[in-house]
C-alpha cells in the first residue's frame, strides 16, 4: 500500500505542452504512471507525449475519469487551475508551481472549503512519489526503492538526499511527499503524518521541517499521542538568524515559534529521535 | 517589500486614512526647512526595521537649530545594519487614546487576520502575550473583503463602541491594501484619535508580498531604491539570484532552500561562519552558478566557498563543467569545494578532480573540509614570501 498515490490513480497534467509540464510528464509516464491526458486550452484534440490533450478540466475529468493532477502553469494562473481541478472532482491536486502571491493562496484555500473531497498539495512542492508506483511532480525515481519507510518533506533537495540515503542503506520508502515550502499551503505535515500512521504498509517515518511556521510543532503533538511509526525527525535553518527570510522557503521567525529550537523540542517532547544532520538519519531509524 | 514610515503613511494617505503633516528631509537644511513649514517636530529616522526609538532614531525639535542638528546626527546613523538614507519630520499630535490596527498573515490558519485592541501604541507581541483577550480579532472573507457590521462587532468587542463608526471606516481603508498592493502586513500602531476626535496614523508598517512584485512594478519603482541595502544583496537581486548576507567568511551555494540552510547549519556545526545563503534552484545551470560565484566574490571577507548540490535530474557532470567554467572564466583562487551528488556523479567528480577542485563525498565531509582549508589559508601556513 501507500497512501494518497498508486500505480491506479488516474492522473491529468495541467499544462502538459510547456517546457516543465513536457519534461515532468515524459519522467511520470516513464516509471508507469497512468497519465491519462493533459491540459493546455487551445490545444485540445491533439496528442502530447502519446496522450490526449484537453482545453479544460472538465473535458479531461470526462474523456478519461482522471482523478489526479499535476499542475505545472506559471504563477500567474496557477490559482486558478487549483480552483479548476477542484470544481471538477479532481481528488488530489498536486501544484508544483512556485513563487504563487499569497493573497491568491489564501483566497484559493477558502475556495476549497467547498470541494472538502480536494486535496491540495503544495504549492512551491516537488509532489510525491509511491516508488516503484507512480509519481506527480519533480522527485527523481532514480533515488527511491519500495518498502515501508513514509518521508515527508517542506524541502525539495533535501527530500531528494534523504531519499537517495535511505535508499542506499536498503530503506526502502512507501511513498515520499514534500508538501512545500510557501507559507500558504495545503496538505500540512500533520494530514500527511496521519495518512502515514493509517497505511499499513508504513512501519517508519521520516519528518523533515524547516524553520517557520508551526506545522512542525503540529504534528509532533500528533505524534505524541502515539504512534506505531517509528519517527525520526530532522529541522533545517538552526543557523538562520532571525528575521532575514531565506528565500522561497517562507521561513521567517517570529518571537519563539518557529525557531529550528521550538520544534526540535516539540519532537523530542512528542518521544521522537531528532537528527543533528541528514547523515544521521538512517541510523536513528534502524 | 518592507515600505519606510514614510512610503508606509503616503500609501495610507493614498488609501484615504488621515496622516500627520510631515516632510522627508535627505539633508539637515531640507530638516531646518521642515521646521519652517511645520513647526514643532519629532524628526525620524527611515528604515525597514523596528527599535529606532532606543537606536536614537528619534528626536524631538522646537526650534530650525534642534532640527538641523537632530537630522545631521541622525542621517547615515546606523540602526540595526540599515544606514540611515533620509528622516522624516513630522508634526506631533494631540493624543487622547491610542489603538492598534493591524493586518497580517496568520500562516497556521492559512488566512489573513485582523487585529483591533484598544491597548494600542505598546509592543503588541507583548499585549498578546500577557492578555490576549484584550485583542479581538477577524479572519475576514478574502474574496469579499469584511463586512460592515463584522467591522462593527470587532470594533465593539474591542471596546471601542463609541468609536464605532470612524473606526470601521478606517479599517475598511486599510484593508484595501491586501487586494490592492497585495499586502501581507498592514499595521497602524498607534492609531491616534487626537483630542480634537480625528483618526489619525501615528506610525505606519507595510510589507508587500515579494512573489506579486510583478503585478505592482509601480510601487517597486516609486520606492524599491530609497534604501540602500547590503550591496551584495542588490547585485544579487539584479541577477535574479535568491541570496541573504550573513556575517561569516564561508561563501554558500546550494540548489534548494531546505537544502542550502542544512548546509549553513553543517558549516557552522564544523566550526566555520557562512558568509550568504544563496539558492541557485534546482536545476543548477553553469549560468546561474557563474552568476552566484560572481556575487560571493564580491564580498572581501569571503575566504572559501563551498557549493552543495544535489542533481535530481540534473547530471552531475553537467554541474561540474559550469563550476570550472565560471571558477575559470572569474579567476577565482580561493579555496573551493564542492558536494556533488545526482545522476552521473562519478562522472562529475573526475572532472572536478582534474581541475583542482575538491570534491566532498557527503555535506558534512565537504563542510569539513571547507572550514579546514578557509583556516589555513587565513592565519596559520606563511606565505613563501613571509618566510
Amino acid at each position: 500500500m501507500s497512501i494518497l498515490l498508486n500505480s491506479s490513480t488516474r492522473v491529468i497534467v495541467q499544462g502538459i505542452t510547456g517546457r516543465e509540464g513536457t519534461f515532468h510528464a515524459e519522467q511520470m509516464l516513464e516509471m508507469g504512471t497512468k497519465v491519462v491526458g493533459g491540459t493546455s486550452p487551445g490545444k485540445g484534440g491533439t496528442t502530447h507525449l502519446g496522450v490526449p490533450v484537453f482545453n479544460t478540466v472538465a473535458e479531461a475529468v470526462g474523456a478519461t475519469g482522471a482523478n489526479a493532477s499535476g499542475i505545472f502553469v506559471p504563477p500567474p494562473f496557477a490559482p486558478d487551475a487549483i480552483m479548476e481541478a477542484a470544481a471538477n472532482g479532481i481528488e488530489l491536486i498536486v501544484c508544483i508551481t512556485e513563487g504563487i502571491p499569497i493573497q491568491d493562496m489564501i483566497r484559493v484555500k477558502d475556495f476549497l472549503r467547498g470541494y472538502p473531497k480536494a486535496r491540495l498539495l503544495g504549492p512551491n512542492c516537488p509532489g510525491l512519489i509511491t516508488p516503484g508506483a507512480a509519481k506527480i511532480g519533480i522527485i527523481p525515481q532514480r533515488i527511491t526503492s519500495p518498502g515501508h519507510v513514509g518521508l515527508v518533506s517542506r524541502s525539495g533537495t533535501l527530500t531528494y538526499e534523504v531519499g537517495s540515503a535511505l535508499t542506499a542503506a536498503g530503506m526502502g520508502q512507501s511513498t515520499i511527499v514534500g508538501i512545500g515550502g510557501d507559507p500558504v499551503l495545503g496538505l500540512t505535515f500533520r494530514d500527511v503524518v496521519e495518512m502515514f500512521e493509517r497505511d499499513p504498509q508504513t512501519t517508519h517515518l521520516v519528518v523533515i521541517g524547516e524553520i517557520g511556521g508551526s506545522d512542525e510543532e503540529r504534528a509532533a503533538e500528533l505524534l505524541g499521542k502515539g504512534t506505531r511509526l517509528k519517527t525520526v525527525a530532522f529541522i533545517s535553518g538552526r543557523t538562520a538568524p532571525e528575521g532575514k527570510r531565506m528565500g522561497h522557503a517562507g521561513a521567517i521567525i517570529s518571537g519563539n515559534r518557529g525557531t529550528a529550537k521550538s520544534k526540535e523540542e516539540a519532537f523530542k517532547a512528542a518521544g521522537v529521535a531528532v537528527a543533528e544532520t541528514t547523515d544521521d538519519i538512517v541510523g536513528l531509524l534502524r | 517589500m518592507k515600505l519606510l514610515e514614510y512610503q508606509a503613511k503616503e500609501v495610507l494617505a493614498s488609501l484615504g486614512i488621515a496622516i500627520p503633516p510631515g516632510r522627508v528631509a535627505r539633508t539637515p537644511e531640507e530638516a531646518a526647512a521642515a521646521f519652517a513649514e511645520l513647526g514643532p517636530i519629532a524628526i525620524k529616522a527611515q528604515v525597514p526595521v523596528g527599535g529606532r526609538g532606543k537606536a536614537g532614531g528619534i528626536k524631538l525639535a522646537s526650534s530650525a537649530d534642534e532640527a538641523r542638528t537632530a537630522a545631521h546626527q541622525i542621517i547615515g546613523m546606523d540602526i540595526k545594519g540599515f544606514k540611515v538614507p533620509l528622516v522624516y519630520c513630522e508634526t506631533a499630535l494631540d493624543i487622547a487614546r491610542e489603538i492598534y490596527l493591524g493586518f497580517t498573515v496568520d500562516r497556521d490558519a492559512r488566512a489573513n487576520i485582523l487585529m483591533l485592541s484598544a491597548k494600542g501604541g505598546m509592543e503588541i507581541e507583548q499585549v498578546a502575550e500577557e492578555s490576549p483577550e484584550s485583542i479581538s480579532r477577524l479572519y475576514p472573507n478574502p474574496w469579499r473583503g469584511p463586512l460592515d457590521f463584522e467591522l462593527s462587532q470587532l470594533v465593539f468587542e474591542a471596546g471601542l463602541g463609541e468609536l464605532a463608526r470612524p473606526l470601521v471606516a478606517v479599517i475598511k481603508k486599510l484593508y484595501r491594501a491586501i487586494p490592492e498592493l497585495d499586502a501581507v502586513t498592514a499595521e497602524i500602531n498607534p492609531l491616534v484619535i487626537t483630542k480634537k476626535g480625528d483618526v489619525v496614523a501615528g506610525d505606519a508598517k507595510l510589507e508587500t508580498d515579494e512573489n506579486s512584485a510583478w503585478r505592482h512594478k509601480d510601487l517597486e519603482e516609486r520606492y524599491g531604491s530609497v534604501l540602500e541595502g547590503d550591496p551584495y544583496e542588490v547585485e544579487a537581486k539584479k541577477r535574479g539570484l535568491t541570496y541573504v548576507s550573513l556575517d561569516g567568511d564561508i561563501g554558500i551555494i546550494g540548489n534548494g532552500a531546505g537544502l542550502c540552510m542544512s548546509t549553513l547549519d553543517l558549516v557552522q556545526r564544523a566550526g566555520g561562519r557562512a558568509a550568504n545563503f544563496c539558492d541557485i534552484g534546482g536545476g543548477a545551470k553553469a549560468e546561474v552558478v557563474e552568476n552566484a560565484l560572481a556575487v560571493i566574490l564580491m564580498n572581501p571577507r569571503v575566504k572559501g566557498v563551498l557549493i552543495n548540490v544535489f542533481g535530481g535530474i540534473t547530471r552531475g557532470d553537467e554541474v561540474a563543467k559550469g563550476i570550472v567554467t565560471a571558477r575559470d572564466s572569474l579567476q577565482m583562487k580561493l579555496p573551493l569545494v564542492v558536494r556533488l551528488s545526482g545522476t552521473r556523479e562519478e562522472e562529475g567528480r573526475a572532472i572536478l578532480r582534474q581541475h583542482e577542485i575538491e570534491p566532498g563525498a557527503s555535506a558534512w565531509e565537504a563542510a569539513q573540509k571547507i572550514v579546514q582549508l578557509t583556516r589555513v589559508e587565513g592565519s596559520f601556513v606563511p606565505t613563501p614570501a613571509a618566510r
